[in-house]
């Protein structure tokens, strides 16, 4: 931990946040109706992208395992020492009433190291507080607790904020954090994967993904050149970049467009990934006016660099690449399964057998909504065999 | 007058008399003991007698003797003269004089009191600050991708340098309609730019009528923006309008609703970084008939732009003029408002984006003029590179950014420093210098004298008549198509393939031979850390 | 907030000579686009009623438009007039006819700051006093030449900067013992003339300007402004024309001119 420290002390001077550069694995499967599964599958298909990471830094998020607590806020919390811990819990306890607190369950595994210590929480904001702060909502609240917390307890952080979802990471193989955090024992229609290639600092807990905020899930493969921007942009809004990776700026971006801002998540991918003013300038009216207005506002939202993202949030998933496809990404169906992942192959460990396998365009996001059978930006081709 | 014979007049009415004439500049009252500043030769040998030197010179250095004789004392080093002698057998030196070294009084200073103290003149100097500052462009380096991130071909793939001007809300409101999605929120009149890189404020007037129309030109067929400075709209550049911002200064020469209609844009200029809190003022040389049509003033008399704009003396008459120009405008049209970049600059552009500007332009103190007391000139403001840092940091903190954007000159000379400036926070640059030197001017700092052999910042016909528009046009075209493409260069090592990626991204700048405070107001971290 | 166009048009009613709008609790934004609207479908002539700090009225409009004002119009009314008339029946604000090209502002009480700056034409009447900096920077081009008249006293500063136009001060008001002309009147002016009625104390008036006593010829010059300012206001221009005048004409057309060293 001492390594760790360090390198956030010397970074302080200089920037809130400074952040690692990785390269990755990603794996993403979803049930459209809702149809949940246990965790050995997506640890397959993240343990067969072994190669594209490194060890130091793996993870899942899963959707739907906390059915027990649906309007609780599951807080997973990662602490360097016990000061760290009961700073942290005065915040919670102060901020919020805690349902339940327990260890995360764990089994040890030798290569598995030094892992922090790992806590849950179920909680919600206290009512006279929302009131005294005029929060416009209960997530708005856990948003800035998060952030307080992540920020300025020294030691603790947040590293999943959702409710009836949760996030399981560290640093390793994703396949032995799947294997330490037991993910075999949870069911969830969503699963989100991520095995990490970090370039330079060693890897650290709290920065491996997928990462989250509230209920949006990231996991990302790449690099963003333009996160210098995003960051900053996102400072405006009052998002801390605290995390040293990349990733977080994507989650905030979707937070703020999605939830905040209120974009329809296929506008907010147009946000993310904007098409070029050339293409832009051949669309119709209003789309061309659309796009137009949202380069304009969202500039400094625009994700530039090579990116494959899976996120995934309440109500679905999506996959995501960059404008011109620098990073490698691979969907498929399979009934009403939505599989993502960065190698085909990897798609055939959690499906040998899907019904239609495609490389999505750049830019051009696919989406899987729970309840709809349309996934948006899946081929025609399909639907056009089927019928004939 | 004294009080005396004021009484007097009061008392007996008297005729008046004739007016008297214009033209009254100090000369020298006292005899002349310093040396010229340099020494015109030609190679007696190689010159063809041809005497097109003497023609060429726009301050009548040269004269005929049988040979070309120079006054030495006239010449002030635009090179005119050399650039267009066939055999190129012209050269002009620094005078090799020697005066005793001094590491306080710099020949420079000596040269200035002695010739203060022959005329007990305010001394006046042309184009930008020419002290030797520490230049802040010069101690900042970009990043490139290694590894870890590609790097981008640009000529291959695509890049965007595609940048718009004006107010921009905070969010924007789309309402899911059908299978398709609805905008809901209409944005304010922007400007579109093909390239984030537009000519700085030049009044016809302060630059020659072929000065102006070449820039206008140019900036028509770049798809970017030229500023017709406080001097109107000439009939010749109207045609142009349609990319000019036009601007309304203290002096409100030209000033009618048409005009307001007429550009882009309009801008309100309250400074310059070359002079910070003082006015303009057009000499009456420069006042020719068409100058006085397109100020809407009599010919040969002075044209001054008061100090301030009298109708704003504080931050709320700023934004009373400013919605006067919305509504004369219909609200059809974003208004700018320059500014000299000042010590509390950051305070200042806050106050002007809550009084409504759509467009913060800042001028550093290294920004170019036509005449401009060189004490002013040298010592009042602050360097653009600072100025971009902590106006953009200001906004952000204020949540605020995104109301107004940034256009930062004053010093920008080629397209790192463009790409830099972005980097810091601008969203776009100004060029007004390096627009002139595009043109031919050499830096000689005597454009307030009116007689620029260059044709540039004069009105006399016999020089301007040298420049044609049509040549001077292709040549700013030339250089900002260079830059552009630099830039997208630039854009491409940095492994992002659009304008918007660049701009405010400090993370991708890092500081070299740079103290911490500078580095820390730049919010640029120091080269050797890392990310 | 901004009204509906239908709120605005419900506040106004028809009168035999033209539109009367209620004012009343109207933002000016909404005001002011009601009434360029209203000029393009062609409407000539507006009674606004229970105006009270509305800015900018007649900004943007042109033409031969005609304009009543009762209440206290807000700052700039008039800003870069360019055509119409404008009767204000009451006292106005600051910034009135602020680079107004042509037409006219006739202000039956008192007015504010910084009247007629930069104005290039027209004519502006005020009825009583005015503050500072009035007339700065006024100028003439070609046939157009600006005119202020003031039936009351000024402020510091009137004409400074002066470049072009007309001045006359009536001093006509009571005055209590105040002098007809604040300090540094036609200070930097270069240009155009200022006349004063009555007494001067020429430590108001700046060396930039020489003062004379008017020759007939010069009031003659004069005389269909002042007559016209008195019927507007209900004066006998020939007892007005009786007092002796000044006038102020700049010492240089280029005041700075010998200030730099070259
Ligand atoms: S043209 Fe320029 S360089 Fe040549 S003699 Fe004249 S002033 Fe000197
Ligand atoms: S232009 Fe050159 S060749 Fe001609 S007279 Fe001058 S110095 Fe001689
Ligand atoms: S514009 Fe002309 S006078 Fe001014 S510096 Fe350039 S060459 Fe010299």
């Amino acid at each position: 931990m001492e390594t760790f420290r360090q390198t956030r002390r010397s970074h302080t001077r200089y920037d809130r946040g400074a952040r690692n550069i990785s390269g990755c694995g990603l794996a993403g499967m979803m049930s459209l109706s809702g149809e949940r599964t246990d965790g050995r599958l997506i640890r397959e298909a993240i343990g067969l992208l072994h190669d594209r990471s490194n060890g130091l830094g793996g993870g899942f998020a899963g959707y739907g395992i906390y059915p027990e607590w649906p309007d609780h806020f599951a807080l997973h919390m990662m602490y360097y020492s016990l000061e760290a811990q009961e700073d942290a819990e005065k915040a919670l306890r102060h901020n919020c009433e805690v349902a339940r607190e327990e260890k995360i369950p764990t089994r040890p595994i030798p290569t598995i190291v030094d892992p922090p210590l790992l806590w849950r929480y179920f909680v919600r904001p206290k009512g006279d507080l929302l009131v005294e702060r005029q929060a416009p909502s209960e997530d708005d609240f856990i948003l800035d607790l998060v952030m307080t917390i992540n920020r300025s307890v020294e030691g603790a952080y947040v590293f999943s904020s959702g409710k009836n979802m949760g996030t399981f990471k560290g640093v390793g193989f994703a396949e032995d954090i799947g294997e330490f955090y037991r993910v075999e024992e949870y069911q969830a229609h969503i699963w989100v994967a991520h095995g990490r290639f970090p370039t330079n600092t060693p890897g650290w807990w709290a920065g491996a993904h997928p990462f989250t905020l509230l209920d949006w899930s990231v996991v990302h493969n790449g690099e963003i050149s333009s996160y210098g921007i995003n960051k900053r942009y996102l400072e405006q809004f009052g998002y801390c970049c605290s995390m040293r990776t990349d990733t977080e700026v994507m989650a905030y971006l979707l937070d703020l467009l999605v939830r905040r801002h209120k974009l329809p998540v296929p506008i907010a991918c147009r946000v993310l990934a904007a098409p070029f003013w050339r293409d832009i300038q051949q669309m119709e009216e209003p789309e061309r006016r659309l796009h137009k207005t949202l380069r304009q506002v969202y500039a400094g939202a625009l994700v530039n660099g090579p990116f494959a993202i899976v996120f995934a949030h309440k109500e679905g998933m999506v996959g995501l690449n960059d404008r011109i496809k620098l990073r490698p990404l691979v969907a498929a169906r399979k009934d009403d399964l939505l599989l993502l992942a960065s190698e085909e192959a990897a798609i055939r460990t959690m499906c040998p057998n899907p019904d239609v396998v495609w490389a999505p365009r750049g830019g051009e996001p696919v989406i899987g909504t729970l309840g709809s059978m349309e996934v948006e930006g899946e081929p025609k081709r399909r639907l056009e065999e089927a019928s004939a | 007058m004294m009080m005396k014979e004021r009484d007097l007049l009061l008392e007996e009415p008297q005729t008046e008399e004739a007016e008297e004439p214009l033209h009254e500049v100090r000369v020298a009252t006292t005899p002349v003991y310093y040396p010229p500043e340099f020494r015109w030769t030609n190679d007696q040998e190689r010159c063809a007698r041809c005497k097109r030197c003497i023609h060429q010179c726009g301050w009548k250095a040269l004269r005929w003797e049988g040979r070309v004789v120079a006054d030495d004392s006239k010449c002030v080093g635009c090179h005119r003269c050399e650039a267009f002698c066939p055999e190129r057998c012209i050269t002009i030196l620094p005078n090799p004089q020697a005066f005793k070294e001094h590491g306080l009084w710099s020949v420079g200073h000596r040269r200035n009191l002695w010739k203060q103290a022959e005329t007990g003149g305010v001394l006046l100097a042309g184009m930008g600050n020419d002290l030797p500052y520490q230049v802040l462009w010069d101690h900042l380096v970009l990043d490139a991708c290694q590894v870890t991130n590609p790097s981008i071909d640009p000529a291959r793939e695509p890049m965007e340098l595609r940048t718009h001007l004006g107010r921009k809300p905070e969010a924007v409101e789309v309402r899911q309609n059908g299978d398709g999605f609805e905008l809901v929120t209409a944005l304010e009149p922007g400007i579109e730019l093909s390239t984030p890189i537009v000519f700085a404020a030049m009044s016809y007037g302060s630059i020659s009528l072929p000065a102006q129309k070449s820039i206008a030109m140019a900036a028509c067929e770049l798809g970017t923006l030229w500023n017709t400075g406080e001097g109107g709209l000439h009939d010749e550049v109207r045609p142009f309008a349609n990319r000019a911002i036009v601007q309304c200064a203290s002096g409100r020469f030209g000033v009618d609703v048409d005009y307001l209609n007429s550009g882009a844009g309009v801008e309100i200029k309250i400074g310059q970084g070359a002079k910070p809190g003082i006015g303009g003022h057009l000499p009456g040389e420069k006042v020719s008939q068409d100058v006085s049509e397109t100020r809407m003033i009599p010919v040969g008399s002075d044209a001054l732009s008061p100090a301030p704009q009298h109708d704003i003396y504080s931050i709320e008459d700023l934004r009373q003029l400013i919605f006067a120009i919305k509504e004369a405008t219909n609200y059809e049209k974003p208004v700018s408002v320059k500014i000299a970049a000042v010590h509390n600059v950051a305070a200042i552009a806050s106050g002007m984006v809550r009084a409504g500007a759509d467009i913060l332009y800042l001028d550093g103190f290294r920004g170019g003029t036509g005449a401009a007391p060189t004490t002013i000139r040298d010592h009042f403001g602050i360097p653009i590179e600072i100025a971009i840092a902590v106006v953009d940091q200001r906004l952000r903190d204020e949540g605020i950014r995104n109301q107004a954007s940034i256009i930062a000159a004053g010093g920008i000379r080629s397209s790192a420093d463009v790409a830099k400036a972005i980097t810091l926070g601008a969203d776009a640059v100004a060029i007004g210098t390096a627009a002139l030197m595009a043109l031919g001017c050499t830096l000689c700092q005597k454009c307030y004298t009116g007689r620029c052999s260059w044709g540039i910042t004069t009105q006399d016909p016999q020089l301007t008549r040298r420049l044609d528009p049509n040549v001077g046009a292709q040549r700013l075209v030339n250089l900002v198509k260079a830059w552009s493409e630099e830039l997208e260069e630039m854009l491409g090592a940095l492994g992002v393939n659009s304008i918007e990626s660049l701009r405010g991204s400090r993370e991708r700048l890092r500081g070299i031979q740079l103290d911490r405070t500078t580095l820390e107001v730049l919010g640029v971290k120091p080269a050797g850390v890392g990310a | 907030m901004a009204k509906t166009m239908a709120a605005v048009q419900a506040a106004e009613t028809r009168e035999e000579m033209g539109i009367v709008i209620d004012a009343q609790g109207m933002h000016y934004r909404d005001l002011n686009r009601r009434l360029r609207e209203a000029a393009t479908e062609g409407e000539a002539r507006f009674r606004l009623v229970n105006v009270n700090g509305q800015r900018y009225i007649g900004t943007g409009l042109k033409g031969d438009l005609h304009l009543e004002i009762c209440g206290v119009p807000g700052n700039d009314l008039g800003a870069f007039l360019s055509g119409p008339t404008i009767l204000v029946r009451n006292n106005a604000q600051d910034a009135i006819g602020n680079t107004m090209d042509s037409g006219s502002i006739i202000v039956k009480g008192d007015a504010g700051d910084v009247i007629g700056y930069g104005m290039r034409g027209g004519t502006i009447f005020i009825n009583g006093n005015v503050g500072y900096r009035v007339g700065i920077h006024m100028k003439a081009y070609r046939q157009k030449s600006p005119v202020i008249v003031i039936g009351g006293a000024a402020g510091d500063f009137l004409g400074e900067y002066m470049a072009g136009g007309v001045i006359i001060l009536l001093g006509l008001s009571e005055r209590n013992g105040d002098p007809l002309v604040g300090n540094y009147c036609a200070s930097g002016m270069h240009g155009g003339e200022i006349y004063l009625r009555g007494k001067v104390d020429p430590r108001h008036i700046s060396p930039h300007a020489k003062i004379a006593q008017t020759k007939p010829t010069q009031i003659e010059h004069i005389r269909p402004h002042i007559a016209e300012f008195c019927t507007h206001f209900g004066y006998d221009a020939d007892k007005v024309m009786g007092e002796p005048f000044f006038r102020l004409t700049p010492v240089s057309h280029r005041p700075y001119g010998a200030k730099y060293a070259t």
